[in-house]
């Protein structure tokens, strides 16, 4: 055996002790999700005994009798992220955009912070604002305009009809869009940063456009930021509770698909009532809700991944 | 020498001290906890605090919901626990509880109809059925107007608002509207929360009112002690003996004097009670206690913070627009009293 000198005794002991250190932690996050499934599962038990997978497409949610089924809070939740995302998206690859490439460098910080900023608001002041400012300026104006323009257009019209109440699906959507849209922009912006300046420069010289260069330099190179960026804003969008809760109606009828009309999601059906549930029917429903959303953003998470494998096999053959 | 006796002397005095403390510890406040119902939570932090003034006894509650209530008192985790709905007699058996009526409230339907006053428009129990199960869509609807023959009701359709969280306020709203509407008890039945077939639902309190002042046309209903100090339309409703009566004190009080306490171990919804004075949708919100008390001493401190509260806290309760029990309910009370008892069998509580 060889002597080894303190010094790099030193440095194998610490190096020891980082690596379990570090091991420790990674395998605690992996103890607490395990932890958290298994809790779920078996809080959820009573209900998944007693409605089975009928759970999934029942649109009934009746305390006083014991009946529950989860899609409408289901199609609540997913119909508002998605609207979040159809707004947030192109808002963010905006604003990352002309953060990157068109602003002035003195305007870049300010506006940098200032979007970063919209994250740190609590999101019971997004809900407040949206139901007692947003709402009512949605209902007089943007609602009826709505109506008469895109409503009138065959099946996309469907969406957009019904008395302009400013609450339901849709407003609870643009409110999630304008939470995740500082998440989704500042992890754009944070990979539009990191493109070599190589590989731009040298697609300008070829006589590229700014859109041209970003979309088919920059874009290609950071794809795996802008889908990690969007499903980071995904998820929140997913889990929302507070802002939902105010804006979405609540309404636990399924009335038809329009975007005006009052729903429920299923975050929102937590909050209101987990408190007051005092059947174990109606709780471990409630709990199965929450399996069924970390079932969601599961699936919605490995659907990210296989999207970015596509796309890397596929860069692979084309070129 | 002289520092001997110096150094004696604080010994002694250090000892005394310490004695001093004990002592004051072993007669230390108690504090007692509860946890429960979130509508009463105002008027007993009111009740905890002016008690602890008068006594040094501590009273922490915490306002986690009734279903919270229910379960941490089951679990004796807390000294008492409290709810919006009464457990019914063979509920309280089971888990070897009893309980008592704390204060009473009351739900008011408020409205927002332009150029309608508060306490102009009449309604009556089975039009309010009629429109939150959607049957009656227009404010100008004939079951309507033929109750307002004076009002001018506009073509106009009723936004129908509601609570989305569950609670004590929407639980004695739907056991009246079960009372007064078979179809209501049939379809929707009673509950803190229940499958609304129309409407909005805002959150809390607030939320239900945010909604109503904002949408024209809009109905729902809220807890009295908030539509008073909002000063919200409400509107006034026929009572089970047929007369028009308005939401206040008054008329609470009667709804609570009429009911059969004694003969249903409080199980009592104060909803459609007879007497000619009585707000059809009236509630008490209740304490529930171990019957058998594991540690009888704060079995005791419980009771005795109650018994304070009734003497003393009507005022504080009238404040905060609550409204405190009759006597008479007062004196079955302390009566029931007498049904906690330590693990030998003797009651923790002794009445003077």
């Amino acid at each position: 055996m060889s002597q080894e000198s303190p010094s790099a005794l030193r440095h194998r002991v610490g190096d020891l002790v980082f690596f379990n250190l570090t091991r420790f932690f990674a395998v605690v996050t992996l103890l607490l999700l395990a932890g958290i499934i298994v809790s779920l599962i078996h809080g959820a038990l009573p209900a998944i005994d007693k409605f089975g997978l009928s759970f999934l497409w029942t649109a009934e949610w009746n305390p006083p009798m014991d009946r529950f089924g989860a899609l409408i809070p289901i199609y609540g939740t997913l119909a508002t992220s998605l609207v979040a995302l159809v707004i947030a998206v192109p808002v963010s690859f905006g604003i990352a955009l002309f953060l990157t490439e068109l602003a002035p460098p003195w305007l870049r910080r300010p506006l940098g912070i200032a979007i970063e900023l919209l994250a740190g608001i609590p999101s019971i002041v997004y809900g407040m604002w949206g139901l007692l400012v947003f709402a009512p300026i949605f209902a007089e104006y943007v609602q009826p305009a709505l109506a008469s323009t895109v409503g009138k257009v065959p099946l996309l019209g469907a969406l957009f009809q019904g008395a302009p109440m400013g609450i339901g699906i849709l407003s609870a959507g643009i409110i999630l869009a304008v939470m995740t849209i500082p998440f989704i922009a500042s992890v754009m912006r944070d990979v539009f940063e990191i493109t070599p300046p190589m590989l731009k420069e040298s697609a300008y010289a070829l006589g590229s456009t700014t859109w041209e260069v970003v979309w088919n330099v920059v874009l290609p190179y950071t794809k795996i930021g802008v889908v990690g960026g969007i499903m980071l804003g995904l998820g929140r969008a997913l889990g929302e509770t507070m802002a939902v809760t105010f804006l979405i109606g609540n309404m636990n009828f399924f009335n038809g698909i329009s975007l005006f009309l009052p729903g429920n999601s299923i975050a929102s059906a937590l909050a209101n009532e987990f408190a007051e549930a005092e059947s174990e029917i109606y709780t471990a429903s409630l709990i199965e809700l929450g399996l069924i959303l970390f079932v969601i953003t599961l699936i919605v998470l490995t659907l990210s991944k296989i999207l970015l494998n596509r796309l890397s096999a596929q860069e692979g053959t084309s070129s | 020498m002289k520092f001997v006796n110096a150094a004696k002397f604080a010994t002694r005095a250090s000892a005394t001290l310490l004695a001093g403390a004990l002592l004051s510890l072993s007669a230390q406040a108690a504090e007692i906890t509860g946890a429960g119902a979130t509508f009463p939570a105002p008027i007993y932090a009111k009740w905890a605090d002016a008690y602890n003034k008068a006594t040094g006894n501590k009273i922490n509650y915490q306002s986690i919901g009734s279903g919270g209530g229910i379960k941490q008192i089951t679990a004796k985790t807390v000294d008492f626990g409290a709810s919006d709905m009464p457990l019914k007699p063979e509920d309280l058996e089971k888990a070897g509880l009893m309980q008592f009526p704390a204060v009473i409230g009351g739900v008011v339907p408020v409205i927002n109809v332009p150029g309608i006053k508060p306490g102009e428009l009449h309604l009556t129990g089975p039009v309010l059925a009629d429109i939150f199960l959607g049957k009656i869509a227009k404010w100008n609807d004939k079951a309507i107007a033929d109750l307002n023959p004076k009002l001018q009701l506009p073509d106009q359709a009723i936004g129908v608002v509601r609570r989305a969280d569950g609670s004590g306020t929407s639980f004695i709203f739907t056991n009246y509207l079960s009372k007064v509407s078979e179809e209501w008890k049939s379809k929707v039945g009673e509950g803190t929360a229940v499958q609304w077939p129309v409407g909005l639902g805002g959150k809390g309190n607030e939320g239900v009112a945010a909604f109503v002042q904002r949408l024209p046309g809009a109905l729902g209903y809220v807890e009295y002690a908030y539509a008073k100090q909002n000063k919200m339309t409400h509107a006034i409703l026929k009572n089970s003996a047929g007369n028009f009566v308005s939401p206040e004190d008054t008329t609470f009080k009667a709804a609570a004097a009429g009911a059969e306490w004694s003969k249903s171990a409080f199980y009592q919804i104060l909803t459609d009670q007879a007497g000619k004075d009585s707000w059809p949708i009236t509630g008490a919100t209740f304490i529930l206690l171990q019957k058998v008390q594991d540690k009888p001493q704060q079995g005791n401190e419980t009771l005795k913070f109650f018994e304070w509260s009734y003497k003393n806290g009507a005022k504080m309760a009238d404040e905060l627009d609550y409204v405190p029990m009759p006597d008479s309910v007062v004196t079955l009370v302390h009566a029931a009293w007498g049904q906690v008892k330590d693990s030998a069998g003797k009651p923790v509580y002794s009445s003077k």
